[in-house]
Formats: structure tokens, sequence, C-alpha cells
């Protein structure tokens, strides 16, 4: 596979603040890359600084490997996380407007059929619902039928169902070998949608890899979850958590664990068992996990 | 209640004295206002008449000696009659006085408009001298003071629709983002200028040729020029006036600084481009700073097409002047604009 965008050393400096601190990351075509991190993390002046929006300090930004110039702006797609259109233009105004921007052009209909707008086409873009909304925000980004799409929290406020008709339609994308760049708070989000993420926290790049990669490299283990109650007096020997009513047992050897469980007499009716989540290795690696760790 | 109310004042007055390029107009404006306004009209005494005397002589000023005593009125000296006479057609002065020897008999004497109520009162004072003195009438059909101030109000709607009309939505587009999700696209800054540019223009022109008809239908006031010319100025003028307002807001992303700076170019644009009075005898560096803004230009050449008849060889000057103003001002608009407030 061939890196379609590649980041060196990049590094955007304010009066008062190091926003990105001279990162590096390859990202290849037709992969949906994922880049995480805790508000002030640096993303967003990352993402921007990609898309041409924000001029870097220092380092150096290729796409297709060549210095990225305003052309890029002909081959990418944005969606920003919230952006206020034109007032009185309906979604049929807004389309028209967005094309003539552009040269190339993707097919209107197909355009129109793919992300659900037809049914309210002639409608006043300020009044449409979060999910139309969001739906029309992308195909505003799709509509010169990009190489590189960005989507910033593209499924911030949206209900649950409205952000699983999104993620079908991030997928459907992806099988058209375009290459995505996803910013979300949502682990699940990007569990599901990118084949490759980023996890950034004080402008570092602080771990990179496919999601399953990751797990296993931080993790390999599972995690026990008991009413608190439940366990009475038994302190587990493994690493544990009490989370208000409930602790989660941290264990790599299940059956020791549970055989420590069961010989203690502990109730386990309740028990659950579940393996890492990106939601976990999040709040490994931000150091935003602020519970109680009492026993390594 | 009134503690929710008291929270709200305070939340209200947080945003608005954090808001420092706010707040720095909003003090600023009235102090520029005040002086401005002082400068321009400044003295207890401003002169309630303008008389223009035609090269005076010692024997002719031994003779007015009686009315040149008088308070309240301003009289100036001028070397060119017929350009004063003009200016007692348009209103401008309201009396000229002609006595030097040195002119033909028939060209002495003294001019006043018939429809100006100014006039009316100095030809009376001067008849209290010499009630022998020859009246001229400025012309055979005189220029009533709508004739010479609807050219002034039909600017005045045009400066207002091309300033803040234009202004103010950069500024929201700018504010709500809109502006950066078009930077996202190939779409050039002077792109997005010269639509905003051409759409206005669209509007303020048609908005004031409506104005023009109508007001002409109803009011019936001076028109003896080409109407195809009378456009092309109110065009020229408008275009200057927009391009003007997204120079000013090029940068800015606070409603209530771009309010600040269009008032404070607005202002002194209504009060010394000659919109409702002529800065005739004003002192000359505030005649110089009118120059400056393309109002000036925009009514003196309608006027001109509007009350005397000229034509494009008369215009050539305010027509190159409006034109440059409109070309810096896009030019140093689309250097300074700023997609968004990042």
């Amino acid at each position: 596979m061939t890196a379609i965008i590649e980041v060196k050393a990049l590094r955007k400096e304010y009066p008062k603040l190091i926003a990105v601190d001279g990162i590096d990351f390859a990202i290849e075509k037709g992969c949906c890359f994922g880049l995480l991190g805790p508000n002030g993390a640096g993303k967003s002046t990352t993402i921007e600084m990609i898309e041409g929006l924000k001029k870097p300090t220092s380092g150096e930004i290729l796409f297709n490997g060549v210095p990225m110039n305003s052309d890029f702006k002909k081959v990418a797609g944005i969606q920003f996380q919230s952006t206020a259109l034109q007032d009185f233009l309906s979604v049929s105004d807004n389309l028209t407007l967005f094309r003539s921007f552009y040269d190339r052009h993707a097919d209107l209909q197909d355009l129109i059929a793919d992300c659900d707008l037809s049914s309210f086409l002639e409608q006043d873009a300020s009044k449409l619902s979060g999910g139309q909304r969001q739906r029309l925000l992308l195909a505003l980004a799709l509509v010169h039928d990009p190489e590189v799409i960005f989507l910033d929290e593209p499924t911030t406020g949206l209900d649950p169902n409205a952000r699983r008709q999104f993620w079908a339609l991030i997928q459907k994308i992806k099988a058209g070998n375009k290459t995505i760049i996803l910013t979300t708070h949502y682990m699940e989000e990007a569990y599901l949608l990118c084949d490759e993420i980023a996890i950034m926290a004080k402008g570092k790049l602080i771990a990179r890899g496919t999601p399953d990669t990751l797990l296993a490299q931080h993790f390999g283990d599972n995690i026990l979850e008991l009413p608190t109650a439940a366990l009475g007096a038994y302190q587990p020997k493994e690493t544990h958590f009490h989370k208000g009513e409930k602790t989660e047992i941290y264990t790599k050897d299940m059956n020791q664990a549970l055989r420590g469980l069961i010989d203690s007499g502990i109730d386990l009716t309740h028990l659950k068992i579940r393996s890492r989540t990106l939601d976990d290795l999040f709040l490994e690696l931000t150091n935003k996990d602020t519970e109680e760790k009492v026993h390594v | 209640m009134f503690s929710r109310i008291r929270t709200l004042i305070h939340a209200r007055n947080l945003e608005f004295f954090r808001d420092r390029a706010s707040l720095g107009w909003s003090v600023a404006m009235p102090f520029f206002l005040v002086f401005a306004l002082a400068l321009a009209f400044y003295g207890d005494n401003k002169p309630l008449f303008k008389v223009a005397v035609y090269q005076p002589s010692a024997e002719m000023t031994a003779k007015l000696n009686p009315i040149f005593g008088l308070e309240h009125v301003h009289f100036y000296t001028t070397d060119n009659l017929q350009r004063a006479i003009d200016k007692v057609a348009r209103h401008q002065t309201d009396l000229l006085i002609n006595l030097n020897p040195s002119t033909a008999s028939a060209e002495q004497g003294y001019w006043v408009n018939i429809d100006s109520p100014n006039g009316y009162f100095m030809e009376k004072l001067l008849k209290q001298v010499d009630p022998n003195l020859k009246r001229h009438d400025t012309e055979n059909h005189p220029i009533r003071y709508i004739d010479w101030v609807i050219p002034g109000v039909i600017g005045m709607n045009i400066m207002f629709g091309a300033l803040f009309g234009v202004g103010f939505v950069i500024v929201r587009y700018r504010k709500s983002g809109y502006l950066k999700r078009l930077n996202a696209t190939p779409l050039r800054p002077v792109e997005f200028i010269l639509a905003q540019l051409v759409s206005r223009l669209f509007i303020v022109v048609f908005l004031a040729v409506v104005i023009f008809m109508i007001s002409k239908w109803i009011l019936g006031f001076a028109m003896n020029g080409s109407y195809w010319l009378l456009l092309l100025v109110t065009i020229l003028g408008s275009l200057s006036m927009i391009a003007m307002s997204l120079m000013v807001t090029a940068r800015v992303s606070s409603e209530e600084l771009a309010g600040g700076l269009l008032n404070m170019v607005s202002w002194p644009m209504m009060l010394l481009s000659g919109v409702w009075f002529s800065l005739e005898g004003a002192y000359p560096p505030l005649k110089y700073l009118a120059q400056l803004f393309p109002l000036t230009h925009m009514l003196d050449a309608v006027r001109a097409i509007t009350i005397d008849g000229a034509g494009l060889a008369d215009l050539t000057q305010p027509i190159l002047v409006l034109s440059l103003m409109t070309l810096v001002f896009i030019v140093i608009g689309a250097y300074a604009f700023k997609w968004s407030d990042d």
C-alpha cells in the first residue's frame, strides 16, 4: 500500500501554547484513519493543517509524495462538526452552490440517493433535523467525488439510530476505496469504522496502529465486573477498581480469577465478563481515568 | 426573578467588556464623532447665510460696508463668476454680488435663486443698502432645494445599503463558521468578494433606480442629463462603497466592532459628502477630507447630471476617482481578507 498523506515533524505553535508538537504519521490510500484524543490534544489543529486551513509552524505534509499545496482542496472533501449554511437556501440550493466550486463532480442523483436526501431536497437547510443536517453536510463534502474525506466528529449530537445510519453511509463510502480521516469522541465509532487509529495527547502522538493491535499491545486481559457489595471483605489479587457500586477486576488468567472468587464464596449471579475496548485504551493512554486505583 | 435578570445583565456585561475590540470602538466612536462634528461645525456663531462676492474692490467694500458688518453671514470671495452663479443655482450659496466696475455692466448686480428662502432674506438686506442694484435670476428654470437634495438622499440610501448590507453579512458568515467551510473549497477570497460585490450591487442599484423613478414621478425633480450616464455613475458609486465595506470588514468577526467601524465610515460620509448641505465655505481640511469619500464624488457627479445636464466628458474626473477607489478597496479587501477568526 502507498501513503496518500504523510505528516513529518509537524508542529504548530501559538504565543503561549504548543498545539502540535512534532508529530509523524502516514495514511494509506483507501484507509479509514481515526485521529483520537481528549479535548485540547491537538487533533483539530493537526487536521486543519492537513486540510490546508492552518499553516504549520514547521514540518511537512505530503500528498501523494509531494508537498501539499492549495490544489489539495480540489480533491479533499471536508465535513466540519458544525457548519452554518446560508440562510433561506434549500438542500438542493446548497448542493448546487457547493458543486459550482469544483471542476470535478460526483453524480448528483447518486449522491442524493446515497445520503438519503431526496425526501427533503427542497426544504430550507436551516430547518433540518440533526441527522438530516449531518447527511447534507456529508453530501456537500462529497459533491466533487473527493479522494480524501475529512470527517470531524460527524455523529456528535445524533441519536443512536441516526448515528448507525451515518455509520452505514461512511462504510459505503469506504467501500468506494476513498481515504477517510475521522475524528471522533465515540470509541465504538472508531472501532467500527477505522482501519487504523492514532491517539494524541498534549500535542503528541502517543499510540498508533489498528484498533485490535493496540488493544492487544496495551492490555491482553479481560474484565470481570461484580457488584462491590457482593465482594464483601474479599480483596482480589488482581488489579481492580471500585467504580461506585461496581468493582472491575482485570485479569489475564480468567480461570484463576474465577477460582479465587468461587473459593471465597462470592455470589456470581451478577458477574459480567467483557473484553477491553477502545474506551479503556483511550482512558489508559490519555490519563483520563479518574477512578480510584486500589491495587496493581 | 430579579436575581435571574441581574445574572443575565452581569453575563451580558462580561461579554461586552471582555470583547476588547468592540469595547474599544464603543468608547472611541463617540469621541471620534464628537470631535469630528466639533471640527465640522466649530464656533458658536455658525453662519446662517453664505454670500459670494466676485472680485471685491475697495469701492465696493465701502459701499456694502453696512451688510459686510452683519453677524451670521459668511462672505467669501470668488474669481469665477459662472461657477459662483452655478452655486447660487444649486443652493450652495445664498447670494452672489458683483459690483466690480471692470466687468461689463450687464454682469454687475446680484444673483439670487428665487426658490431659496435664504436668498430672499439676503436680497432684502442688500436692497436696504442699494435698492437700485440689478437683479439676475440664476437661470431660466431655477433649481429648487428638492432638486438638489433628492440625489443626496438617494445617495445616502445607497451608502447605507452598501456599507451595512455587505459588512454585517460578511461578519455573520465569519462568526458562524460559514466562511471557514467555504475556505475548505477551492474558492479564492477575491472570487468570494467579487460575488458579494456583484450581488449587493444589483440589489442596491435596483432599489436606487426604483426610488429615483417613483420620486421623480411624484415629486418631479430636475433631470437634465442622460439616464444612462446617471446609471453608470450610480453603479460606480455603489461599487466603490460596497468595496469599501468589504475592505473595512475583511478581518472582523464581531458584529459590535463591525457596527463601530461602519458607523465610523458612514457618519462622516453622511455629514461631509454633501447629502443635506453644501460644504461651501467650510474649513478647507474638511473639504479635503470629504474628497476621500466615494459618496462625495458620486453626489457631485449625480447632481452635475441631474441639475446641469453634464455629459460623459464633464464627468471624467469623478468616474476615474470612483473607479480607482473601487479597485484600491477591492485589492486591500482581498489582501486583508480572513476566512475565519482562528
